[in-house]
């Protein structure tokens, strides 16, 4: 009995299997549609969640925009939070490249964090896009052909900085910022420039990072009596040291310069002491770009917010894989083809159109920016299809 | 059970992990196995902070200091377009570490109790800011280890770093050694005046030890260890920040060292296993992982004093002492 | 540097100096008299920062945020001694280290749950917005003077409290001698959780009014606590006093080393600890 029970109960289990397989094989045809895993190392939490959210919605947006498709083919998220914390950068970047094999690492804002990334995308030789992290050094001595970027070097709004504030009459000016690899580039930045119009840094100032107790700073500032005042901040630290330096009395005496990054998203919490700023970004509200507007609205419906800077950097990385995804059709995606591809690609980008350099950063217009209510009005271009020098890159 | 069986428990445990350790790349993907050697080198770095708090009673809050010292010196001596020599820049690393441990010595163990955990979190802070303000770290962004070092030795060539299984092993090694190493010292007459030291330093200091100079030398020792936990980190990654010197790397060392149990050379390991083990499940469940980690931290002190390798011991308590008083 | 900056200068420091003391005297009376080391300080002044901002929303007063976020915040001391701390007393520093490292892990995220992670910033109330201009570019916010007044009137309130009321008598004889007071008649632990919910209104009020001139923003717990330890270990622990004049030698310390020496300016404050530290390994006063 117990024999015939077991030959019915293999007999049951082979039919099952059978039917079972017979059933997925149609189906498996079906889903032979190609993927591309995209591996998204982000800050979700923290300081930077906002802008980790903003890169992956904009990401996500022109995907959307695609009808779910890249280039035919359709595309799988893995995604990390990298808390902003470069110290476990190498082994969050690791589980996107080893364990789950992604074909693109997009990532990240902070830049010691993406520093960790592009190490292990070389290392592994796989692509990379970066949607934020303006470390000069990554496309700059520390490039590479599998390695690309839709923001900005620390160096180009700043320059673009110094070049309106030169062209304003300014003759002598005095930096501030944090000090760390980003404040110091943007400042070199807006040097490069002031000085190559004639003018005169008077002083770099510089505090430890990330304090915010700028009073010293200010009262030196003060007593040097320069034309104009160069800053790089961000974040919490934005906010206060424009509400201190409007307390201080010195926005009205000596004109404060920044790149946009003190005023985008930190106008309310300034209270209107920001207000009349004058920053220079790679973007800007009131654009007359026709991609732009239709790019707000869509973001707008889909997200319930407007779109920021960020947004816009994750929409172009998007963009930035399919013109590589388009080059290799069906099929294995090969990476030099899709490299070539992206070199030479135009990106149609909320921002304006912009290509990209040698070393892959984009060569875009600089805005300049008023800071109007809770908005940074565009008043003009600061510096038009500014490329970063990318000092140091062999490629 | 008998303490002789209890121990004899402990080792056929320890060496069963040992075991399992030895053949996991055998069965784990490479990313796992990368993963279980970063553990590794954080139990090395446990072990070495449980000599100083578990051992000798003195709570530093600033151990990363020494770790991250050795991995910066490991960054530092590799050139651009070369690897370094290994048994140039191990003992280099190693030294730095033992080095900078000496000399904050000096300072922080003048001092005792919650002023000395203050004063070994200042003292890393200002190598923290050495590192992330001054050109000698390369910086706030980190720097790379542009190439693994080169173990070759008179032509001979042992061992490739470059081999990700020859790396893991390197690594079991190390802690093998490590463990083995410690394990000794404590057994010494200098580690019994260690363990004298955290029970009672007075009674040590009556019976004329000298006890600054043990400190200092436990102090130094922990300090070299930690930097053999750096060495291995910047090779393992090949990317050294600033934050490994953070007050954030050290407290997460000192949770290992209780989560594990202290005094206990074993448990450090333990903990090092449970603490990355936790943070992967809870950052698996949700993004607000650090609620929960905070969580088991404090339960884990308000509950579990003694960590989870006392755990075993305070269940058979139970289960004896239940069948005792039937 | 000319005559006026420096005179600046020196207002500068004593206003930074003054409100690091705010903040500094929670930790160091927790520290003095209940031989608890307390992580999660930097915590109750980014709590109280958050308070201020939450309430300021809903109220659109910073003074009455202020007077309604005092007592709320002595009530979550009380509650969290009562929970969590009193349990601590018996335990070893290391126990207490991370107990309370997890705690600021649990504090931050429960803000990130519930305020979220992005910057707010503060008004300063209409009447004292203004700023008195000190030379021909730079003014003077009224609101920061306002602050080191506030400062000072708590150091004084604090120094009447400990030595010239019944509760500082108590307090004090508390720290010395627990089981002696206990034996006295006096509710030991009714004293100690007084004590402790103090601490965490100061550090709470330092966040609040501090709030208005610093912005609210996530990990703002974590630079304030290390430079309250270090004042604590220059000053001593458990001394007010101490507290008070390594707050003002840390403030003019850190604002002379950022206008002197730039590129140090990150380790002046650590220095001069070590430099303390070598001279008097227990702090200038220490207690007892």
């Amino acid at each position: 009995m117990n024999k015939e029970h077991g030959r019915t109960a293999v007999r049951s289990i082979v039919g099952l299997v059978g039917v079972a397989v017979g059933a997925m094989l149609p189906l498996a045809a079906a889903h032979a549609a190609e993927k591309v895993k995209v591996g998204l190392m982000l800050p979700y939490t923290g300081t930077y969640a906002a802008l980790g959210t903003a890169i992956t919605n904009g990401f996500k947006q022109y995907v959307a925009e695609q009808g779910g498709m890249l280039a035919g083919r359709e595309v799988e998220y893995f995604v990390v939070d990298d808390e902003s914390n470069p110290a476990k950068a190498t082994e969050n970047a690791n589980k996107l490249v080893k364990r789950d094999e992604v074909d693109v690492l997009v990532g990240t804002v902070h830049s010691g964090v993406a520093l960790a990334m592009a190490k292990v995308a070389r290392d592994s030789k796989t692509l990379m896009i970066i949607p934020n992290a303006g470390a000069d050094e990554l496309t700059g001595p520390l490039c590479a052909p599998n390695v690309f970027r839709t923001s900005f070097t620390n160096w180009q709004p700043a320059y673009a900085m110094g070049k309106v504030a030169a062209e304003r009459g300014h003759k002598t000016a005095v930096t501030l910022t944090w000090k760390y690899a980003a404040g110091e580039q943007a400042v070199n930045g807006f040097a490069d420039a002031f000085k190559g119009a004639g003018g005169k840094v008077l002083k770099q100032l510089t505090l430890p990072f990330p304090g915010v107790e700028f009073q010293p700073y200010l009262t030196e500032i003060a007593s040097l009596k320069p034309d104009a005042v160069y800053v790089f901040f961000a974040g919490g630290g934005a906010v206060k040291f424009v509400k201190d330096y409007d307390a201080a009395g010195l926005k009205s005496s000596i004109p404060l310069y920044s790149s946009g990054f003190l005023t985008d998203g930190t106008l309310g919490a300034m209270g209107g002491a920001g207000e009349g700023l004058l920053t220079a970004l790679q973007y800007a509200d009131g654009l007359d770009v026709a991609k732009d507007k239709d790019f707000r609205s869509a973001y707008a419906a889909s997200y319930k917010m407007q779109p920021d800077v960020y947004a816009v950097q994750g929409y172009d990385a998007a963009q930035l894989l399919k013109s590589g995804l388009d080059a290799v059709k069906t099929g294995k995606l090969e990476q030099g083809a899709m490299i070539k591809a992206m070199e030479s690609a135009t990106i149609d980008s909320p921002r304006g159109a912009f290509t990209l350099s040698k070393a892959h950063n984009p060569v875009q217009d600089i805005y300049l920016r008023k800071a109007e209510g809770e908005e940074n009005k565009v008043v003009g271009v600061a510096a038009g299809k500014l490329a970063d020098p990318a000092r140091g890159c062999r490629m | 059970m008998n303490p002789t069986t209890q121990s004899r428990v402990a080792m056929i445990f320890k060496l069963a992990v040992l075991a399992g350790v030895i053949a996991f790349p055998v069965f784990g993907s490479a990313f796992y196995t990368e993963m279980v050697a970063k553990v590794l080198v954080l139990a090395i770095f446990a072990m070495s902070l449980d000599l100083l708090v578990g051992f000798t009673g003195l709570v530093s809050l600033g151990h990363a200091a020494y770790f991250g010292i050795a991995a910066y010196a490991v960054a530092l001596a590799t050139p651009k377009y070369d690897p370094a020599n290994l048994w140039v820049v191990f003992p280099l690393a190693v030294l730095a570490a033992a080095l900078a441990a000496f000399f904050i010595g000096l300072f922080v163990l003048r001092t005792k109790g919650i002023y000395f955990i203050m004063v070994t979190l200042a003292f890393a802070q200002m190598a923290y800011y050495i590192f992330h303000d001054t050109p000698l770290g390369g910086g706030s962004d980190g720097i790379y280890v542009n190439f693994k070092p080169d173990a070759t030795i008179a032509g001979w060539t042992p061992f490739d770093l470059n081999e990700p299984l020859q790396l893991y092993y390197i690594v079991v090694l190390a802690l093998v050694a490590v463990f083995a190493f410690l394990s000794l010292v404590l057994r010494s007459p200098f580690g019994r005046v260690l363990v004298g030291i955290r029970s009672n330093e007075h009674r040590m200091q009556s019976l004329g030890y000298a006890t600054f100079r043990y400190k200092l030398a436990a102090f130094t020792l922990a300090g070299a260890l930690a930097g053999v936990a750096g060495f291995l980190y910047a090779v393992l990654f090949g990317f050294v920040t600033p934050e490994y010197l953070s007050w954030h790397q050290s407290g997460n060392v000192l949770m290992m060292v209780i989560l594990g149990g202290m005094g206990n050379l074993g448990g450090a390991v333990l903990g090092a296993f449970a603490f990355i083990g936790l943070q992967e499940l809870f950052s698996d469940w949700t993004k607000h992982w650090q609620l929960l980690m905070g969580g088991v931290i404090v339960a884990a002190v308000l509950f579990m004093p003694g960590g989870l390798s006392a755990l075993p011991r305070r269940i058979l308590k139970v289960v004896n002492g239940e069948r005792g008083n039937g | 540097m000319d005559f006026t900056t420096f005179l600046i200068q020196i207002l500068n420091a004593l206003q930074y100096g003054l409100l690091l003391f705010l903040v500094a005297s929670g930790l160091t009376l927790v520290f003095g008299i209940m031989g608890i080391i307390n992580l999660a300080h930097g915590s109750f002044y980014m709590i109280g920062a958050y308070l201020a901002f939450a309430l300021t929303s809903m109220t659109g007063n910073l003074m009455l945020s202020i007077a309604l976020g005092i007592p709320l915040a002595f009530a979550f001391g009380a509650l969290l001694e009562w929970l969590l701390f009193a349990h601590l007393y018996k335990r070893d520093h290391l126990e207490q280290v991370l107990l309370t490292y997890g705690l600021i892990l649990i504090f931050e995220e429960l803000r990130s749950i519930t305020m979220g992670d992005d910057v707010h910033g503060v008004d300063i109330p209409a009447m004292f917005s203004a700023s008195i201009p000190l030379s021909d570019t730079l003014s003077y916010p009224v609101y920061r003077i306002l602050i080191s007044v506030v400062c000072l009137a708590l150091a004084g309130g604090l120094w009447w409290l400990m030595q010239r009321t019944r509760l500082g008598m108590m307090i004090r004889a508390g720290s010395h001698d627990r089981d002696m007071v206990q034996s006295l008649g006096i509710d030991i632990n009714l004293l100690y959780r007084t004590v402790f919910a103090l601490g965490v209104a100061l550090a709470a009020l330092a966040g609040m009014l501090a709030a208005p001139i610093s912005s609210v923003y996530p990990g703002m717990g974590g630079s304030v606590l290390i430079i309250s330890f270090v004042i604590v270990v220059i000053g001593g622990i458990g001394s007010v006093w101490g507290a008070l004049l390594a707050a003002l030698l840390i403030g003019f310390a850190d604002t002379f080393g950022k206008v002197l020496v730039p590129d140090l300016a990150g380790l002046v404050v650590y220095l001069v600890m070590a430099a303390v530290l070598l001279w008097r390994p227990e702090g200038i006063f220490r207690k007892g």
